[in-house]
């Protein structure tokens, strides 16, 4: 069988980016503020990590105004999605492997 | 710490997340009691209204009288339900703060939305056999419509919702083609069974 620490997402290593690409595997969609008070993280941590998806295709963007606020939505992509079960797989295994 | 323990706490606060983006665990079970105990109140002024003969009804126009019974029905029902909601809400706030929790976050907001659309159609039609006419198909529709609402939000609270929401559309059902039943229909299916599972959940997820 192939090893599975190189089945692992190398972008998914990061814990939270794991959890960003979590809660919108969970969700249809998700806004900023909603994400930050969710992730109990700060706004620029928040916004690399998010870049650093976006930039990877794992995660789609949707920028738009509510009440003249700027509001930005988080979703998924298929992309994103098959790499979050490919990498939770290879997690699993890992550990697996490890218990014996 | 070494990889495996690293690992198993990745998966862990992945389940984490994905249950608290999406469900909503702050409601109280307690709050369950409580609704169907307010129902209970509500059902017997109702059967007070509809047939003890000493309400001083001075109307002998029938029509009228029907009005004055439906438009007190009406008012007793949107107590209970203003009561129940509130006393959700009070429960609700307390657990959260209780588990570090905002009441009112991305998921809440979701919930009441899912809620929201079925009981808003509901209450609407309602009205519209009201106004018809059709006062013993009321208390059955308001079953049936608050079954699919539950069923509806039950992706956002816990999963046992969806069978509460599946007896209160089949007890509607039966309620519907026994007519003159709807009064105990309504004490069962919002009295009843809401103590019945309030006290589950409080009893698996509170205590």
């Amino acid at each position: 069988m192939k090893n599975p620490f190189e089945s692992l997402d190398r972008i998914l290593e990061h814990r939270l980016r794991l959890q960003i690409v979590s809660v919108l595997a969970a969700n249809d969609t998700y806004d900023f503020n909603a994400l930050k008070e969710l992730l109990d993280a700060t706004d620029g941590n928040l916004a690399t990590h998010l870049k650093a998806l976006e930039r990877e295709k794992y995660i789609s963007v949707t920028k738009s105004f509510v009440d003249r606020k700027p509001n930005t939505r988080y979703k998924i992509t298929e992309r994103g999605r098959t790499a979050f079960k490919k990498h939770l797989d290879a997690l699993e295994e890992l550990i697996r492997q490890q218990r014996k | 710490m070494n990889p495996t323990e690293s690992y198993q706490k990745d998966l862990e606060s992945i389940r984490h997340l994905m249950e608290r983006s999406v469900k909503f665990l702050s409601l109280s079970g307690l709050s369950g009691i409580l609704a169907g105990v307010y129902a209970l109140i509500g059902t017997f002024f109702a059967y007070r209204i509809l047939y003890d003969q000493q309400t001083p009804f001075d109307y002998h126009d029938p029509d009228v009288k029907a009005i004055v019974i439906a438009s007190r029905l009406i008012l007793i029902a949107f107590l209970v339900l203003v009561t129940s909601l509130a006393t959700g809400y009070w429960l609700a706030a307390r657990k959260a703060k209780r588990l570090g929790l905002k009441v009112w976050d991305a998921t809440s907001k979701r919930l009441v939305i899912n809620l929201a659309i079925p009981l808003f159609t509901g209450g609407i039609f309602i009205g519209i056999l009201l106004l018809r006419g059709y006062y013993e198909l009321a208390a059955p529709a308001s079953l049936v419509f608050y079954g699919l609402a539950l069923i509806q939000a039950s992706s956002n609270l816990v999963d046992e919702i969806r069978y509460l929401g599946y007896l209160e559309i089949l007890i509607g059902l039966i309620a519907a083609v026994l007519p003159g039943y709807g009064l105990y229909a309504w004490a069962l299916g919002f009295g009843g069974l809401h103590i019945l599972y309030g006290s589950l959940m409080f009893k698996k997820y509170d205590s």
